[in-house]
């Protein structure tokens, strides 16, 4: 038996999360499946909600309104861990996650250990202060760079994630190219992310992948590697447009109809610790923004943080989870099946 | 009384059918199965990719002015990557090739108007 995870938070005086005719855990147990955890592969801090965006979609209400952001100290304690455990990869995120005063050390001694760096990078902020210089630095480290673009057109990426992001965007995978990622032959690798703009579930990712290759070159003359499509997660921004706009039954009811159990022996939070600006431990970024921490059988903070301790232990499920398990499922690296 | 109450709130058309749709086989399973299986293997990869098959389903769709088929391939042209441009382009022809079918019958009232016509 699996069971569901208490969620203490709300949002706007209501549940946050969405309301779900059945459970997570229990389509699990229908399934005869049971969701653990494998060896820890990735470490993916979160620095923080600081952002220079507020995206509509975001599940971690980031905003330049926003604070709260990773210490120097918390900073050293996930580098202590990289260096001692040689977890294979670091994923950044945030918030911007270059905005953390701290996050070019975090970057380049994360190298020095070896660990391969991935940053979810959301492309205007290279136009911020002090960042233009980001493609430079992205190259000198080898980072993958991961970056949100929900279409190939203006109209549908603004509404997502602001106006003029479009314009920037492109401008930004223009430097990027012009320092050699997304270009085949250099080895630096540009992933892009599409996100439906909307209460639907995304395309096939081969098929959306051919067609964003095709129209950023004919259209804008860009160039990226992979195209990872993810599924909108009922929480926080999204959730609430979801409320808004009256569809929050429709779309929870859409991922329940395209569980696909399939999906769950690939899911991220197996072989993932995710990190919080404070250094609390989950078993993914979205369990983060509900507060959801992991088990209670492990420990709870990166300062005790030790891998073989970490290993089948239960991964915290609720009524979100359906969100990465619906149809060609979901993670930060695109489908799973 | 409780009739009249339920029949002042009934609407021909409501969004909630859709996905009562398959209630349709609580009378005749056998042929709503085959229906289902024959409506199933259309959508498939083909010949012609998901995403011009849903492409032309939202254009019959909208032809045939079915609102439960509308809502139904405007989410599936959307899941297929498709955008509201390419959509409506497929909507304006079908519409396009709907209005071009009224109008040549125009030339059977010219054929019987020449008919009786000196």
């Amino acid at each position: 038996m699996t069971s569901t995870a208490t969620v203490q938070i709300t949002r706007h005086g209501k549940p946050a999360l969405p309301h779900s005719p059945i459970g997570f855990d229990k389509r699990l147990d229908a399934h005869g499946l049971k969701l653990r955890s494998t060896d820890v592969e990735i470490l993916q801090i979160n620095v923080g909600k600081v952002c220079n965006q507020a995206c509509k979609h975001c599940h971690v209400d980031a905003s330049p309104k926003r604070t709260e952001s990773m210490s120097a100290e918390i900073v050293e304690a996930c580098l202590d861990v990289l260096r001692k455990y040689k977890i294979p990869t670091l994923d950044i995120t945030g918030g911007a996650p270059e905005l953390n005063p701290y996050f070019r050390r975090l970057v380049t001694e994360a190298r020095k250990i070896g660990a391969k760096v991935m940053v979810r990078h959301n492309l205007t902020v290279m136009f911020e202060e002090g960042q233009r210089d980001l493609p430079e630095f992205f190259r000198a480290n080898a980072i993958e760079v991961v970056s949100s673009l929900p279409y190939f057109l203006a109209q549908q990426t603004d509404a997502q994630r602001g106006t003029g992001v479009f314009d920037k965007s492109v401008e930004a995978i223009r430097k990027l190219n012009a320092v050699g990622y997304g270009i085949a032959s250099s080895g630096l690798i540009l992933n892009l992310v599409y996100n439906p703009t909307g209460a639907f579930l995304p395309p096939p990712q081969a098929a959306i992948e051919a067609d964003f290759r095709r129209e950023l070159k004919n259209r804008y003359d860009l160039y990226f590697n992979n195209l990872y499509t993810i599924t909108n997660m009922p929480i926080a921004r999204f959730l609430d447009y979801l409320r808004r706009s009256g569809n929050e039954e429709r779309y929870v009811q859409k991922l329940i109809n395209a569980f696909n159990p399939s999906t769950v022996a690939g899911l991220m939070c197996r072989n993932t610790i995710s990190v919080d600006w404070r250094g609390n431990l989950y078993d993914c970024d979205f369990n983060q923004m509900l507060e959801i921490s992991v088990s209670e059988t492990v420990p709870q903070t990166i300062f005790d943080f030790s891998p073989e301790i970490f290993i089948n232990r239960e991964i915290k499920t609720a009524a979100h989870c359906f969100g990465c398990t619906a149809g060609a499922g979901s993670s930060c690296g695109g489908t799973v099946s | 009384m409780k009739i009249a109450a339920k029949v002042r709130f009934m609407h021909y058309y409501n969004e909630e059918d859709l996905a009562r749709f398959g209630e349709i086989a609580k009378s005749k399973p056998e042929l709503f199965e085959k229906f289902m299986a024959w409506y199933q293997a259309c959508q498939e990869d083909g010949a012609l990719s998901k995403r011009e098959k849903a492409l032309i389903g939202l254009a019959v769709s909208v032809v045939v002015q079915c609102p439960y088929c509308i809502d139904a391939y405007t989410q599936s042209s959307l899941e297929n990557g498709s955008n509201m441009e390419q959509m409506t382009e497929a909507i304006h022809l079908a519409s396009a090739i709907r209005g071009g079918a009224s109008l040549i019958h125009g030339i059977q009232s010219h054929n019987a108007h020449d008919k009786i016509s000196m």
